[in-house]
């Protein structure tokens, strides 16, 4: 095997940053070579310059590609010699059918006439190479996000992939669908399909990577051969933030109080298909100064619950008990909840936790104008210092208070959206996926202020598809699956079987 | 040196449109060899696009919850025209009463709207669509096809009428009432300014350096006064004008300090992540098209005052004047951003071209060929400078 893909002396500059500093980069003929960095290191920079999407001459340096010195102009130039990259929002066409979207682009035609029988034909034998078990007819907008990200592959081999660059392929996905897709690739490489891998989660690199390269600032910092170099978990993380991280997760000694909050016999119906129980039967506690932890698959209805005790926000004929600081309550409107202490920060920050094209400043007070207003109006100036109270508090980094949400990075958003709830001032406070999609650092941070909530006395829910950090932070775990609470752990007994293990034993009962 | 700069460049998009308007009145005053600018005509000028800047205000609201629109108000203010007309000249019904059943319609209108917008979450460009056949329509089953005519002279007073001159003890022979409000408005402005900075110094906030602040002082009392010395040396403050100003002033007290008015912009950014915050959306929308409705009702009144007839063919295309001067003066098409005040310059810039074409004697058909240009260009600025921000 030789080299398949050579990146020397990369240097790209946006107005004001230097994204990428004289990276080098190798790629041996088909091995899986993850890339990985903190969030704004260069990983997905390089790739789209790889890629064509910054075209040639837009940067200094040389692609070398099967021995030949390429010049990209654009995204069909690289794919003409087999280089696909699939990136972490999904570029599908929701109302095209998955054989329609495999060949977006790359018909099957002949003068401009589509073959509907060759386009799907092919379209079986492809979904039948990456395992996916539906009809080339189904539209894309009916399938799950883990069974679009194998269309994508899909379409990838469709167009003849020599080099597949994945872009978080698993980000969204759950573990089950995590564990099929990584499979997948390891097959694929069977095949010869040479792969880049970009990922936040380490666990899976380590699980499928030969090679590792870490980038950080912009610079390329070391590439790591599995099985010539010691590799492990705290090395990699060591070389993406410049500094050895000896706790993942902040320190905590837990100061918890009696039981702030409890849901009681909750049940959840669908909010369109009526006569579809989302959830069943759910009962949970949580005590003051202490951080609870929702676990379970993607599609176990943890959002679903928690954004029906968030005034109803999903759902209907919803049923249940509420008993906040030993008295019943209801929530009728989102606007209850959060005047009676409960909020809840969104599972995905940009589509509906902040308004990307306003600045920190009004992200941060919109649900608690009423805190700086007298009589319906505004005081502006309280709120510029309550903005910027919050920007040095969670150090978010930004131009200042009046730079745009959509111009941050993924952690400080997730920042914003974090004040913003704070600033609400909950009793309560319901986290969906807090860090997902944010580097070590930020995340981090983010457990920091976490933690800080938590011994301020707050009562934290904390939801996350991520096993580690359920089992870094939280005191007590609840495990769903399947709209129901299937076991309950305390922080000495969690651990990821134990978790799986509730979760296979519910499905066996169901079964 | 690079501070001032630095300040101007950031303050340069804001007023991009205020320039751009300054700029095509400059070239019309030479254009019409000095006719644009005279008293009379900036009179005038205003009259004639009254209801265009009275139909953008609530326009803009609509704008901003989504890049919404309603088509209905040209035919809205059509059926005022027919509604106010029966009352006043068929059935000889005082003023008052009059105008208060008018704007009740027009607030019935609104709810009927609204409803279908908000609560039945039809779009609104189907809904207002609709609005724009059944308004039409409703106006000629009122008339019966005709046009009814001549109003009251206390309504025509409405849009024709001016603020008596009752400051005037020597016989000046202008209107010194109006000189003197120019005066009051000035010196309010100036200690209101100074108010606020100050204040922000308190806050210790960033100021903009003492320059430029005296600068921007400068040109807008400089401006007040030039406006009222126009008005002074024709006949005074039309009604209207004063109207409008009031709606002016109210609007963007609203927007800029209320919290309902922010409550319309977060919606337009992000209707989602609104809800999730505890904001009424479809509350928020129901409000915005009531409020247009009986704006349009207001514009109504306004508009068969100055032709002093109801007519079934009034208001025709009103709902795309008052669309563009929104889009010109710099509204998003996507809602969550714009300003009153904007949509106002933006009817203005339509209503100069409008007026200084019509005096040099450019033909209809080419008027309306630049008007659209103008309305092209000014977004498309808009999109290419703020790509270029974001870098």
């Amino acid at each position: 095997m030789g080299t398949i893909l050579e990146m020397r002396n990369i240097t790209k500059v946006f107005p004001g940053v230097k994204a990428l500093d004289n990276v080098n980069f190798k790629v041996e003929a088909g091995e899986i070579h993850a890339l990985v960095g903190e969030n704004g290191a260069g990983k997905s920079t390089l790739m789209n310059v790889l890629s064509g999407i910054y075209p040639h001459g837009t940067y200094s340096g040389e692609i070398i590609y099967e021995g030949n010195v390429c010049t990209f102009r654009d995204i069909r130039d690289s794919e003409k010699v087999g280089i696909v990259i699939i990136h972490q929002e999904l570029a599908l066409q929701p109302y095209l059918s998955i054989g329609e979207n495999m060949f977006l682009g790359n018909e099957r035609q002949k003068h401009g006439f589509i073959n509907w029988s060759r386009t799907h034909l092919e379209a079986r034998e492809l979904l039948k190479r990456v395992r996916l078990n539906e009809s080339s007819q189904t539209l894309v907008k009916d399938i799950s996000v883990g069974k679009q990200q194998l269309v994508e592959i899909a379409k990838a081999l469709a167009k003849k992939v020599k080099l597949l660059i994945l872009d978080e392929p698993t980000a969204a996905l759950n573990e089950d669908d995590s564990n099929n897709l990584l499979d997948l690739i390891l097959e694929l490489k069977k095949d010869g399909i040479t792969c880049i891998l970009i990922s936040h989660k380490l666990n899976e690199v380590m699980k499928v990577a030969d090679t590792i390269t870490i980038l950080r600032d912009g610079a390329a910092i070391e590439t790591l051969k599995v099985g010539v170099d010691a590799i492990d978990e705290d090395r990699v993380i060591k070389g993406m933030v410049g500094r050895t991280m000896v706790n993942r997760f902040p320190k905590r000694e837990p100061k918890i109080g009696e039981v702030a909050f409890e849901v009681r016999d909750w049940n959840v119906y669908h909010p369109v298909i009526t006569d579809r129980k989302i959830i069943k039967d759910v009962n949970i506690k949580v005590r003051r100064g202490e951080i609870v932890g929702i676990s379970g698959l993607m599609g176990a209805g943890r959002t679903e619950f928690a954004m029906s005790i968030f005034g109803k926000a999903y759902g209907s004929r919803i049923s249940g008990q509420i008993i906040k600081d030993g008295k019943p309550v209801e929530f009728n409107t989102v606007r209850e909840a959060i005047d009676n202490g409960v909020s809840y920060l969104t599972e995905d920050r940009k589509s509906a936790g902040l308004i990307l094209i306003d600045d920190i400043r009004h992200n941060i007070t919109l649900p608690s104008l009423k805190k700086i207003s007298k009589k319906g109006f505004i005081d502006h100036n309280k709120e510029v210092m309550v903005a910027e109270e919050y920007r040095s508090k969670l150090d978010i980094k930004s131009s200042s208070i009046l730079q745009k949400a959509g111009n941050l990075s993924g952690g400080n958003q997730q920042k914003v959206v974090l004040s913003k709830w704070i600033f609400s001032r909950p009793d309560i406070l319901i986290l969906d996926e807090p860090t997902r999609g944010i580097d070590v650092g930020a995340k981090y941070e983010i457990y920091t202020i976490i933690n800080q909530l938590a011994d301020e006395g707050k009562s934290i829910i904390f939801i996350s598809s991520e096993l580690p950090e359920i089992l870094g932070i939280c005191d007590r775990i609840y495990v769903m699956n399947d709209g129901r609470i299937v076991g309950e752990l305390t922080r000495e007994e969690a651990s990821s079987e134990s978790i799986m293990k509730c979760i296979m034993q519910s499905n066996r009962e169901v079964v | 040196m690079e501070n001032i700069g630095k300040t101007i460049k950031n303050n340069i998009r804001q007023y991009a449109m205020l320039i751009a308007l300054v700029v095509i009145m400059i070239f019309f005053q030479i254009g019409t060899g000095g006719i644009l600018l005279y008293p009379m005509n900036v009179t005038n000028l205003v009259l004639q696009n009254s209801y265009v800047l009275i139909l953008a205000i609530g326009m803009t609201l609509c704008i901003l919850t989504g890049g919404n629109i309603d088509l209905s108000v040209g035919s809205v203010v059509a059926f005022i025209g027919a509604v106010s007309g029966t009352l006043m000249i068929n059935m000889k019904m005082p003023m008052f009463p009059a105008l208060l059943i008018t704007l009740g319609i027009g607030l019935l209108i609104g709810l009927w709207q609204g409803f279908w917008i908000a609560y039945i979450r039809i779009p609104a460009f189907i809904v207002t669509l609709a609005g724009m056949l059944l308004f039409r329509g409703l106006t000629n089953t009122i008339l019966q096809g005709l046009t009814l005519a001549p109003y009251p002279p206390e309504y025509q007073a409405i849009s024709g009428g001016f603020i008596p001159d009752f400051l005037n003890f020597f016989g000046a022979s202008f209107n010194v009432t109006t000189i003197v409000l120019g005066i009051v408005l000035s010196v309010l402005y100036v200690i209101m300014a100074i108010r606020k900075r100050k204040e922000r110094d308190k806050y210790n906030f960033e100021n903009t350096p003492t320059l430029f602040f005296i600068a921007q002082v400068i040109i807008i009392v400089a401006g007040i006064m030039l406006l009222s010395y126009w008005l002074a040396a024709y006949k005074g403050i039309p009604i209207i004008f004063v109207i409008i100003g009031t709606l002016v002033v109210i609007y963007t007290v609203f927007t800029q300090k209320t919290v309902p008015g922010r409550y319309i912009y977060a919606m337009g950014g992000n209707e989602k992540a609104a809800q999730l915050s505890g904001i009424n959306t479809n509350k928020v929308l129901f409000f915005t098209y009531v409020n247009m409705s009986v704006l349009a009702a207001v514009a109504g009144i306004s508009f068969s005052s100055r032709i002093n007839s109801a007519s079934p063919v009034a208001g025709q295309s009103f709902e795309l004047d008052a669309i563009a001067a929104c889009f010109i003066g710099g509204a998003s098409a996507y809602g969550g951003v714009g300003t009153v005040i904007g949509a106002i310059i933006g009817a203005l810039v339509m209503g100069v071209l409008n007026n200084g074409m019509s005096i040099m004697g450019v033909g209809i058909d080419l008027q309306m060929t630049i008007k659209g240009l103008v309305l092209l260009i000014a977004v498309a600025f808009d999109v290419i400078s703020k790509r270029k921000s974001r870098g």
